[in-house]
């Protein structure tokens, strides 16, 4: 179905348009010479040759002691937690978070405006007060009557603030740029309200979805902060990676902290190009 | 050719740029470095957090004797071990003082401390404290000590001892009172087990944890005598009891080998009456026989603040802080790590 589709809609088609006209990319001007040069020396400085530093410093020990670290049970128990709940995070914001975008965007309420700005809170709050905050709301002493602390819905729950306005900001701008007109075209054509949304706004967003989901998740497994207080760090239970990342330069055990730090790396790599494949191929949907 | 200048200028004003950003940044750090510039002599002091109004006490004190007259400190507080960490990669200190010798011994093997900083009389220990039991107020459990931690219905905060190199001193406490008992090696064992099948939070450090508590995230929370004391002190309500059988917690301080002649000084000075009798007003036991003990606000008897356990043990009776990181901590062979283990998969 996909094969048999008209061809890409403009937002989609760019990156592919810019990459066969190759000779683009080699006749740079003077200023985006020095541009690139500035930015490649940035980049390397403060992501490639840290990042290489973490991989390099994750195989000082070899193979061996590469694959005991990553097989020890309690890793492999606290990646599990920290990729599972931040997978199921990121999936509730794509849902929830272009929902709220959706909301700020199209519809006029009073108390827009407060909400546009309480929405970047989780951003600025540091994460160890949100993680009392969450505390206070969710644990023992709840005036819910839930006490969700210390177990996995709390490390759940912390993602879930700390990750919440990425969909929401990266989805917004896209939305309001959308012309109303086009939608009101495909439904005078007949499209029903799901296909308008389906066929006409997915598309559009899906690149804002997933680069704003790539980011909630990514954000997600680093976390540390807010579940300090909330989660009870239990190994086997409620530890994430972080933590046990800590417990290792605790103990000046660079080597396995490292390791557990390039497999994060690795994760957050695969689920990021996943999710670029994912987007264009709902782009092409459009 | 104009293009060519065009290049230039870009090139010369990015440059400048980029100089003028790398002063301004470096500014900014010279700028820090020096802000506390008061007195003729600067002495760079490196701490784990709890004794920071400790140390701000001695300072006091010590800037009034003729040997510290005109030394200003610039002070540095974090967690134990990322202070350690951060000498070694290089933060100037002249004086540290940490919560386990482990922090020391790390600047020994980097050569910034010299191997016989622990040969003195108090053998580089500068304060003491105890572990205790704390639990809210009034005792609802009625908690007398070790044994009851294992009724049903407690529920028990400790900070975490793989994060924290401090909330060691909880576990080893909670293990060998057993033996101070007379129980066996594996009858220690059992109850430690059985104690973290009621741990239901392991934060971060002590203070997270007496803040977890404090949420009422368990009934009782194990921690350290001067902890106890100082959260008392600034209102909190809360009971604790010192157990018949505990361990003594230790804390370290070291001039460093590079370090002003002035740090030497302080160091004795901290040693001296005076300086102890600052620690024991906060709540840490002075290790300075004969120190006269003041009154202490928030202890359980303000005017005994510092009963002494019927059995007191150190970590040197467990055979010194090597010994015991491999027997119970270590990640591959740790008693603690196993028993974690077996309790957290059965949860």
């Amino acid at each position: 179905m996909t094969q048999t589709a008209p061809p890409p809609a403009a937002p989609a088609a760019a990156p592919g348009d810019r990459r066969r006209r190759g000779r683009a990319a080699t006749s740079l001007g003077a200023a985006s010479g020095l541009g690139l040069g500035i930015a490649l020396v940035w980049f390397s400085l403060l992501v490639l040759i840290p990042l290489t530093a973490v991989l390099v410093q994750a195989s000082a020990g070899g193979w061996s002691t590469y694959w005991s670290i990553l097989t020890n049970a309690q890793t492999v128990a606290a990646l599990e937690l920290t990729v599972g709940q931040a997978v199921l995070v990121t999936a509730v914001n794509v849902v929830i978070g272009t929902a709220i975008a959706w909301v700020l965007v199209r519809d006029h309420f009073p108390g827009k405006r407060v909400l546009e700005v309480v929405i970047d809170i989780p951003f600025a709050l540091p994460t160890i007060v949100a993680g009392l905050v969450l505390l206070s709301l969710y644990g023992p002493s709840s005036p819910l009557g839930l006490n969700w602390a210390n177990t996995q819905i709390a490390v759940f729950l912390a993602f879930l603030f700390v990750t919440l306005p990425f969909i929401v900001r990266t989805v917004e701008p896209v939305l309001i740029e959308l012309e109303p007109e086009v939608e009101e075209a495909a439904a005078s054509l007949g499209a029903s309200r799901f296909t308008t949304f389906r066929m006409i706004i997915l598309p559009s967003l899906a690149p804002a979805i997933t680069s704003g989901a790539a980011l909630s998740f990514a954000r997600a497994i680093s976390e540390y902060g807010s579940l300090v207080l909330l989660s009870g760090n239990l190994p086997y239970s409620t530890e994430v990676a972080s933590v046990r990342i800590l417990s290792f330069v605790e103990g000046d055990n660079l080597v396995d902290a490292a390791a557990v730090a390039s497999i994060l790396l690795l994760v957050a790599l695969v689920v990021i190009v996943a999710l670029d494949v994912l987007s264009r191929r709902v782009a092409r949907y459009g | 050719m104009p293009a060519s200048t065009h290049r230039r200028v870009r090139a010369i004003a990015a440059l400048a740029a980029s100089a003028a950003a790398a002063v301004l940044l470096s500014g900014c750090v010279g700028g820090a470095a020096s802000s506390t510039d008061t007195g003729s002599t600067i002495l760079h002091l490196v701490s784990y957090s709890v004794p920071k109004e400790a140390n701000k006490a001695i300072e006091q004190k010590f800037a009034e004797t003729p040997e510290g007259k005109g030394v200003a400190f610039q002070e540095s507080y974090g967690a134990s071990g990322d202070q350690s960490r951060a000498v070694v990669n290089g933060l100037e200190a002249d004086y540290v003082n940490f919560s386990v010798e482990g922090d020391v011994t790390r600047l020994v093997k980097a050569g910034l401390v010299d191997e016989t900083w622990n040969s003195g009389p108090t053998k580089g220990i500068v304060s003491d404290s105890t572990v205790v039991i704390v639990v809210p107020k009034g005792n609802p459990l009625g908690i007398q000590g070790w044994a009851d931690l294992l009724k049903p219905e407690v529920k028990i905060v400790t900070p975490n001892p793989a994060s924290s190199g401090s909330a060691r001193w909880n576990i080893l406490a909670a293990y060998q009172q057993v033996v101070a008992n007379g129980g066996t090696e594996a009858e220690a064992k059992a109850y430690l087990t059985e104690f973290f099948s009621h741990v239901t939070s392991l934060p971060g450090s002590g203070r997270d944890a007496t803040s977890a508590f404090k949420q009422g995230a368990a009934n009782v929370l194990i921690s350290y005598e001067n902890e106890a004391i100082l959260a008392r002190q600034s209102g909190e309500q809360f009971d604790y009891l010192v157990p018949e059988a505990t361990l003594e917690i230790e804390s370290p301080a070291a001039v460093l080998k590079n370090a002003n002649p002035k740090a030497k000084a302080f160091l004795d000075f901290v040693l001296s009456q005076t300086g102890q009798e600052q620690f024991a007003s906060l709540g840490f036991r002075p290790v300075v026989a004969g120190t006269p003990i003041p009154e202490v606000a928030g202890a359980n008897d303000p005017k005994n603040p510092f009963p002494v356990p019927a059995k007191l043990f150190t970590v040197a009776e467990l055979g010194g802080w090597d010994a015991v990181n491999k027997k119970f901590f270590d990640d591959a062979t740790g008693l603690v790590p196993a028993i974690q283990k077996a309790t957290g998969k059965a949860q």
